[in-house]
């Protein structure tokens, strides 16, 4: 069992206010997913679950039962840091085996659990080494293996994977969503790139200065963002701004509409402008389209073998009906 | 460093300091041991001669030999125990933030500053005299007999001053150790339901593993040369209570004007402390690899 809840929680830093009141409510088994762009808050929240801070105000409970005061180790949760602070004298059997150890467990049954959070993460080659004479990948995978042989009701993820290189970050997101398929246990997940965020979650929570800006699915989040501020920040390359006469004609103060929602002509179409830079990635190609007279720049997508160079004039057709419109305050209309 | 030529040229470039350095090292050693196989007594020039070991067997043979190596080697372990634990205690109250914590982390390392003369004749005079010490007047405020420090524990009053004086380098070293263990280890060991005794012991203390060994390899070769301490407190004494090997040699050369005996000393001495360095470098000095 895993839920977590947090009620009218604050946090402070002295005078500063990094989190206002905020409630939450995460679900046994869900992957959820923290993002936000740097110093929103999402570390601090996260740490707030785990019990390594103090709440200024407000209730964390765990499966119905108030943690506010418990200290980290009765919350029966486990982290995995982003520096993966693992320990460095001992061999990765004992890393592994470190929270069983201090919670008392009989040797025999220590081993087999190590044994078995080894096989499953691919480990057993290394079980005597050092942290210090492992790859990145293989540290992040003691450090989650440091996790789940405790069988905690809930994981606590922060920027796990932002140390790894692409290729390694791409496998490891998959090996983390498998894990979490097999466990079926609670995963709390803080990262700041949104892909991640997209490709992980079953719930994603989008942080702006420590508020919640929207709690949804990735696909909710993508076709119905609440605000200006999740629109942009989710969906890549971002959502494009519309401001003035063109967005009062749908009635609204900015609209957006992503890259992807506008088809590029060479000959005809509501917006006209000039290619200034084409991003070809293969299976698409990015055009940054200026003097539409709308907006700064505006990206679109064409199709890989978009033939548009540099300095063409090109026409672009909007598709109206994925438009969306914001008020002046940001919000959805 | 890797090509062949590089070694070569820094071979070429490192000699003249290596050649130095031995001849440094090399010139006085070769005296004494030259003077350690004299008869030389400064008292009697017209005795001279070549008499093989026989300086060698008449320190060893001397009864304060025995003793001396013993209190040598109470005073460095007894000095080594003591600034090493409370450097750990000491290094573990500073390093959380307190109030004055600048203030308090000077106060900590000032002994360090007062030089071994001074520091030990404040202590014998201010503190540990039987009549007017600050010792004498709390145990009398207590109704207590006052104790007579360096007449009746020589060599744990000395202990006790050599400790005060090296407890800031000690504490300053394990210092800056804490200061960079990560916070997410300890972190994780928190989250991982290490209570803050297992946290010290599983997690901190290893961390630390190095930062001891350097104080204690240290220390020891300073410590092992401790003199101006006993000379102005207790010249030794009583009798031999508090007589080390290099106080031995002291007396030796200056008191008995033998030098040949004491060069004969001197080169126990080195040899003594090669046979500790190399026990504390295989006991301890694998810490420093890797
Ligand atoms: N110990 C602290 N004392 C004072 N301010 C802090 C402290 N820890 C964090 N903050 C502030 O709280 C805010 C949120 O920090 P937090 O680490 O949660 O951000 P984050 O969302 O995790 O950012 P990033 O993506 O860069 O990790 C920041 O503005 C930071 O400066
Ligand atoms: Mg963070």
């Amino acid at each position: 069992m895993g839920r977590i809840t947090l009620a009218g929680v604050t946090k402070r830093f002295g005078e500063t206010e990094v989190i206002p009141p905020l409630d939450l409510e995460i679900a046994d088994g869900e992957f959820v997913v923290f993002v936000g762009p740097s110093g929103c808050g999402k570390s601090t929240l996260l740490r707030l679950i785990a019990g390594l801070e103090d709440v200024s105000s407000g209730q964390v409970s765990i499966d119905g039962r108030d943690m506010t005061e418990a200290p980290p180790a009765q919350r029966g949760l486990a982290m995995v840091f982003q520096s993966y602070a693992l320990y460095p004298h001992m061999s990765v059997r004992a890393n592994i085996a470190f929270p069983l150890r201090m919670a008392g467990m009989d040797k025999a049954e220590q081993a087999r659990r190590v044994e078995a959070a080894a096989e499953v993460l691919n480990l057993t080659a290394y079980l005597d080494r050092r942290p210090g004479q492992l790859s990145g990948g293989q540290r992040q995978r003691v450090a989650i293996g440091r996790a789940i042989v405790r069988e905690p009701a809930a994981f606590l993820f922060d920027e796990p994977l932002s140390n790894l290189d692409a290729a390694l970050r791409v496998g490891m997101r998959l090996e983390i969503s498998e894990l979490h398929k097999r466990l079926a246990t609670t995963m709390v997940y803080v990262t700041h790139d949104q892909v991640e965020a997209m490709t992980m979650a079953d719930k994603i929570v989008v942080l702006q200065a420590g508020r919640i800006e929207q709690v949804g699915s990735p696909l909710d989040l993508y076709h119905r963002p609440q605000n200006r501020f999740v629109a942009g920040f989710i969906g890549s390359p971002r959502m494009n701004f519309i401001e003035g006469p063109e967005a009062a004609r749908h009635g609204a103060h900015v609209i957006g509409i992503r890259p992807e929602h506008v088809v590029v002509s060479q000959t005809e179409g509501p917006w006209k402008g000039r290619v200034t830079v084409t991003e070809h990635l293969g299976s698409d190609t990015y055009y940054h389209v200026h003097d539409t007279g709308l907006a700064e720049a505006l990206t679109v997508r064409a199709p890989g073998d978009g033939m548009a160079a540099p300095g063409d004039e090109v026409w672009l057709q909007p598709d109206m009906d994925r438009i969306h419109r914001f008020d002046a305050n940001g919000a959805r209309i | 460093m890797s090509t062949r030529s590089s070694r070569k040229a820094a071979r070429l470039m490192l000699s003249p300091s290596v050649i130095v350095l031995l001849v440094w090292m090399i010139v006085p050693l070769a005296v004494t041991v030259w003077y350690s196989l004299l008869r030389y007594n400064l008292l009697r020039p017209e005795r001279t001669g070549f008499i093989w070991f026989r300086n060698y067997t008449n320190f060893v043979a001397s009864p304060a030999f025995l003793s001396s190596i013993v209190n040598t080697l109470i005073l460095v372990v007894g000095v080594l125990v003591i600034t090493v634990v409370l450097g750990i205690l000491i290094a573990l109250l500073i390093d959380r933030p307190i109030w004055g914590q600048g203030i308090v982390r000077i106060l900590v390392i000032s002994p360090f500053f007062i030089m071994p003369p001074v520091a030990a004749l404040i202590w014998k005079n201010m503190f540990m005299n039987p009549t007017n010490g600050l010792f004498a007047e709390a145990a009398k405020f207590l109704g207590l007999p006052p104790f007579d420090f360096l007449g009746h524990a020589p060599l744990a009053s000395i202990t006790l001053m050599v400790a005060w004086q090296w407890l800031p380098f000690a504490t300053l070293i394990l210092l800056t150790a804490l200061q960079s263990m990560s916070s997410e280890q300890i972190e994780a060991a928190e989250m991982d339901g290490a209570n803050a005794l297992n946290r010290f012991w599983f997690i901190v203390l290893p961390h630390l593993s190095r930062a001891i060994t350097v104080v204690i390899l240290i220390q020891t070769i300073f410590l092992l040369g401790v003199f101006a301490e006993i000379l102005v407190t207790t010249n030794g004494g009583p009798g031999t209570a508090s007589t080390t090997l290099t106080f031995l040699i002291y007396k030796e050369a200056l008191l008995g004007f033998n030098a040949g005996t004491a060069a004969a000393g001197g080169v126990i001495a080195v040899i003594l402390a090669n046979i500790v360095a190399i026990f504390l470098m295989i006991a301890v000095g694998r810490n420093l690899d890797a």
